[in-house]
């Protein structure tokens, strides 16, 4: 069983990068919003953390640096999409090629610089403990950060109002802004902090996961994060839920091949997709659970009625 | 503060000058970036958007290259039409190579006429079928079509690594992952002699031409404009909106097979691990562009076609990496997207002086 | 100002109309033009990377004597032939295609351009115009199965592997040969993780390796996650196309290095010189193509056994694949006395006898 533990290591720092994109999705979703530009985004968070660390040397500065490349590429999103009600599924896919382009630019001077891997916060004596020490008490602050985050926006979305305002605003536009609710403000708060998580995705895999720059490095996780939004029906639970899920079975399947189950290894890769298809059909069989949780404004421009 | 102000109607001046000024405005932008590499702009700019179609070959590789994008962002468009989000086109594709590539690898050694158009319809069966599963999943269990269509995507593809790499690999290959040569009767006919323009490209038209007459003449096509103007409307009176979500997914599904096995049967001529490179994601970019409409997709699929063809020759003659083609591709979609509002708005800048101002 | 900015337009104009003409035809003083097609982003840190330096070596050798040019990601479908195609019109006088699947584009490209030398890489067709090569990389990873075979405390070595090919396969092979040539406990547990680059996969596949008991880690992936990984686990590894020390300095015993520097080079004069043809190079360790990085992280004798075992290879009194060997079914592949043809190497789909895994059919 002595093989359990760094398991389950493995799958959080596999899933978190996934669970910090999500998350700042589900917010700027919940809003009506929708960006596929995650993955251009966690791109330029990647970079720009990664840059900025090994420049100043601090991790810290370059964790705000990811946050903040993430928040200007939203703005870009924001700007078209809202203000100007540019379309926001195309807006969200040329973001991502406008991403995977400047980060690859701006990265073209830090291929092959290596970097140690951020500090884990052991916290004194508990994190000696067998078993839960090592998993719940020895992590990189990111992925605390992370789950506490996710626990946050649930928390903002049932018990703030705040939160009960974000879902008016992403369920009626029209009946919110009749209420008086600023729809476009509102949303491009909610789309900002989409970038953001985002951004502090990417840098957890440039500064944490696999510290070190390389073009294109998220392969194709940014898409898995938006697919583990609608996986979640739109809950901080089930995405947390989800996005472990995803990454425990993207794990498993590795160790699978490594203690040498004999099936091709391409139908082992594709467990993890299927799975999320086969979990996703199981939970939404219930028809007005769903609906009650689907921001009825997705993707839909918004302006105010004269 | 910018504020957008409705037309009475769209603008008919603005549906042909939006993409001009998009154009022209990223000419600006992009010209002040080249100048910032230490390129001359205005070269930079000629090798971008004309010297891809300079000569004839260029022109014949434009319409080989949106081939593909303009026949599935047509099937796209009618999805989107109903708010069906099929964004798993790259996985459709993939199954229709493989059931066209399929049908040709069986018979590898046949000469019969009918070949070819076998593989059309298993191609586009393969592709309505991967796009079947989506659907059925989303009018049985409600299963969110976003979900499900890309992480099929993801199997698709990696089905298709198992077959080329086992069991349909070219056993006279050296065990190299790629299949064997389709036989001469499994090629698309070249329609211009000296270029790869082949039949799929005459088959894009027609696909065109029929979506267009799909969307404008026919019972459905109404439905569809209506679904997409006023889904309340729709739904009261009385349009089913799970036959909706089957049509679009096996529309769109079919027809990415088609484009999977044109390019598995036409450039390519084999089966191997990499078939596209995501000709089904950037049709979602084309089929917007194109404002959802068949003819509309037909341009954009042109305009995408010609960016990537420029991108491969401003590395060439040049000297710029790919990473500025991508973002150069990225601010001309922007600006295309941005201008795109003109036709329905007008732009006022200033102090907001009419009420319902919250901006 | 106007009529300056004119002149310049036209000039610009006149240049790029001049190049798509195809009127690079080489005068006499005029650079040799050289070009290169990558399957992935130069920025990759692993193959595409290397062929990129290999090209630099050309620039810095002939300066002005030759015109480099590369297109990168270019995509192993519908767009290769045109990329080719387009180096070719654009007067390249060579062109390297650096992947297995722009085999049939260059060929093709080939036949339509008689007077452009084409080179394409670890592919097995070749034109009376375009020629093939390749690196042993098997004969590195000779070298580092008998430093693995040394270093290993719990005899379990971790393989992350791309793709079931040939070449990788072979490299399996060749690897566990010498991993027993000096260690016959020695056993390998293999990962795939269908893909030649991923960070995070490849990272989280050493990860489920080492927790499987492996303390050294082989990869045939790009990325140095998995090295990485080593490094953090405290465990040993060997870096894969490039020398990658900076990323494990005290988990790299050594790393298995893409070197097409000199082949780059020798080809450019050969064209200059008139005396090219169109033939198969596949060079190793000797022709400094397998590059072995600086032994790093073991002991003495360990030390002097990979260089000793290096200089064999390259002397060719070590062939990896020296008879008897049997497959996993227990066949006679190779007679004893005899070594692997390069037939029987390039199309290498089976395992040795010994290696508790199974191959995808």
């Amino acid at each position: 069983m002595d093989w359990i533990v760094p398991l389950i290591l493995t799958v959080i720092t596999a899933s978190t990068p996934l669970l910090l994109a999500a998350t700042g999705e589900l917010i700027t979703e919940k809003s009506g919003v929708l960006n596929l530009g995650v993955e251009g985004m966690m791109l330029v968070g990647a970079i720009s953390g990664f840059a900025v660390t090994v420049s100043s040397g601090s991790a810290i500065l370059g964790i705000l640096a990811a946050i903040v490349a993430g928040m200007l590429m939203s703005l870009i999103f924001a700007f078209l999409t809202l203000t100007l009600m540019a379309n926001q599924v195309a807006t969200g896919l040329a973001l991502t090629i406008f991403g995977v382009g400047f980060s690859a630019l701006v990265g073209s001077g830090f291929v092959g610089f290596p970097l140690d891997p951020l500090p884990s916060l052991s916290i004194p004596v508990i994190s000696t403990i067998p078993v839960i020490g090592p998993i719940l008490f020895s992590q990189d602050f990111l992925v605390y950060a992370s789950i506490a985050i996710v626990i946050a926006t649930g928390w903002f979305l049932t018990r703030t109002r705040a939160g009960l305002i974000l879902k008016a605003v992403g369920d009626s536009h029209d009946s919110a802004h009749a209420i008086g609710y600023r729809v476009i403000r509102i949303r491009y708060m909610a789309t900002l902090f989409g970038g953001a998580m985002s951004g502090l995705g990417g840098a957890y895999l440039s500064l944490s996961y696999t510290p070190m720059w390389a073009e294109n490095m998220t392969a194709g996780r940014g898409w898995i994060a938006l697919a583990l939004v609608v996986f979640a029906t739109w809950r901080p639970g089930r995405l947390l839920a989800g996005a472990y899920m995803f990454g425990c079975i993207s794990v498993l399947q590795l160790h699978a091949q490594s203690a040498g189950v004999n099936v091709p290894s391409q139908f082992m890769s594709m467990l993890p997709y299927l799975a999320t298809v086969i979990v996703l059909v199981i939970i939404s069989s219930d028809y007005t659970k769903i609906r009650l949780n689907a921001p009825a404004c997705i993707g839909k421009a918004f302006r105010p009625a004269q | 503060m910018i504020r957008l102000e409705p037309r009475r109607s769209h603008s008919q001046a603005m549906v042909y000058l939006s993409p001009v000024l998009a154009i022209v405005m990223t000419l600006i932008v992009g010209g002040i970036i080249f100048a910032f590499m230490g390129k001359n702009p205005l070269e930079a700019l000629y090798t971008f958007f004309i010297l891809p179609i300079s000569d004839s070959y260029g022109v014949s590789e434009l319409f080989v290259k949106a081939t593909p994008l303009v026949i599935i962002a047509v099937g796209l468009a009618m999805g989107f039409r109903a708010n069906v989000w099929n964004i798993g086109a790259e996985g459709q594709l993939t199954m229709g190579a493989i059931f066209g590539g399929g049908l040709a690898l069986y018979f590898y050694d046949s000469q019969s006429v009918f070949l070819l158009p076998a593989m059309l319809v298993f191609g586009a069966i393969g592709g309505a079928l991967w796009g079947a599963i989506p659907a059925l999943l989303r009018t049985r269990f409600n299963a969110n079509e976003i979900l499900t269509s890309l992480m099929l995507t993801y199997v698709a593809t990696l089905f298709l690594s198992y077959l080329v790499h086992g069991p349909w690999r070219n056993p006279e290959g050296f065990n190299f992952p790629e299949s064997r040569p389709f036989p001469d009767a499994g090629l698309l006919p070249i329609i211009y002699d000296g270029t790869r323009v082949h039949l799929g490209t005459a088959i894009a038209v027609f696909v065109v031409i029929a979506g267009w007459l799909l969307l404008s003449k026919s019972l459905i096509g109404f439905q569809l404009r209506v679904v997409g103007k006023a889904p309340q409307a729709a739904r009261h009176v009385g349009f089913r909106q799970k036959r909706m979500v089957w049509f679009t997914l096996l529309l769109s599904g079919g027809l990415s097979g088609l484009a999977g096995l044109f390019e598995v049967a036409g450039p390519i001529g084999q089966l191997q691990p990499s078939i596209s490179p995501g000709y089904g994601f950037t049709a979602i970019i084309v089929a917007f562009l194109g404002r959802l409409h068949p003819v509309g997709v037909l341009f954009a699929g042109l305009i995408m076609a010609l960016t990537y063809l420029g991108g491969e020759l401003a590395q060439i003659s040049l000297g710029l990496p790919s990473a500025v083609t991508g973002l150069f591709q990225g601010i001309l979609l922007f600006f295309l997207l941005a201008c795109d509002v003109l036709t329905k708005y007008r732009i006022r800048v200033g102090s907001v002086a009419t009420k319902g101002g919250a901006v | 100002m106007k009529s300056r900015i004119f002149k310049r337009t036209a000039a610009a104009l006149a240049t790029v109309g001049a190049m798509a003409l195809g009127m690079g035809a080489a005068q006499a003083d005029d650079p040799l033009k050289v070009g290169f097609v990558y399957v992935g982003p130069v920025g990759d840190f692993g193959y595409s990377y290397q062929h990129d330096q290999g090209r630099k070596a050309v620039d810095e050798k002939f300066g002005n004597k030759v015109k480099t040019t590369y297109v990168e990601n270019v995509a192993e479908g519908a767009d290769a032939e045109r990329v080719i195609r387009q180096l070719a019109q654009t007067g390249n006088d060579l062109i390297f295609t650096t992947s297995f699947g722009f085999m049939n584009p260059t060929i093709k490209v080939a036949k339509q351009f008689p007077d452009v030398k084409f080179e394409h890489a670890t592919g097995f067709k070749r034109a009376e115009n375009s020629a093939t090569y390749a690196a042993r990389f098997y004969e590195g990873r000779y070298v580092a199965g008998v430093i693995a075979g040394k270093m290993t405390k719990s005899n379990t070595i971790g393989y992350v592997g791309s793709f079931p090919i040939p070449e990788v396969v072979r490299g399996i092979n060749s690897f566990m040969l010498g991993a027993w040539s000096v260690n016959p406990d020695v056993k390998v547990k293999i990962v795939w993780v269908n893909s030649w680059y991923d960070p995070g996969k490849e990272g989280d596949a050493a990860k489920a390796l080492i927790d499987q008991g492996a303390d050294i880690m082989v990869q045939h992936t790009d990325s140095p996650a998995p090295l990485q990984v080593a490094e953090n686990r405290g465990v040993l590894g060997f870096g894969q196309a490039s020398d990658m020390i900076k990323f494990a300095p005290k988990a790299q015993l050594s790393a298995i290095v893409d070197r097409w520097d000199d082949y780059y080079i020798e080809r450019v004069q050969a064209v200059m010189d008139g005396t090219w043809k169109a033939d198969d190079t596949w060079g190793g360790i000797k022709a400094d193509m397998v590059h072995m990085a600086p032994f790093t992280n073991m002991p003495d004798d360990v030390k002097a056994l990979a260089e000793e075992t290096e200089a064999k290879i390259a002397s060719g009194e070590i062939h990896p694949f020296a008879g008897p060997i049997y497959d996993q079914a227990g066949e006679l592949r190779v007679k004893d006395g005899e070594n692997a043809d390069d037939g029987m190497l390039l199309g290498m789909d089976w395992y040795i006898k010994g290696i508790d895994a199974e191959l995808p059919k």
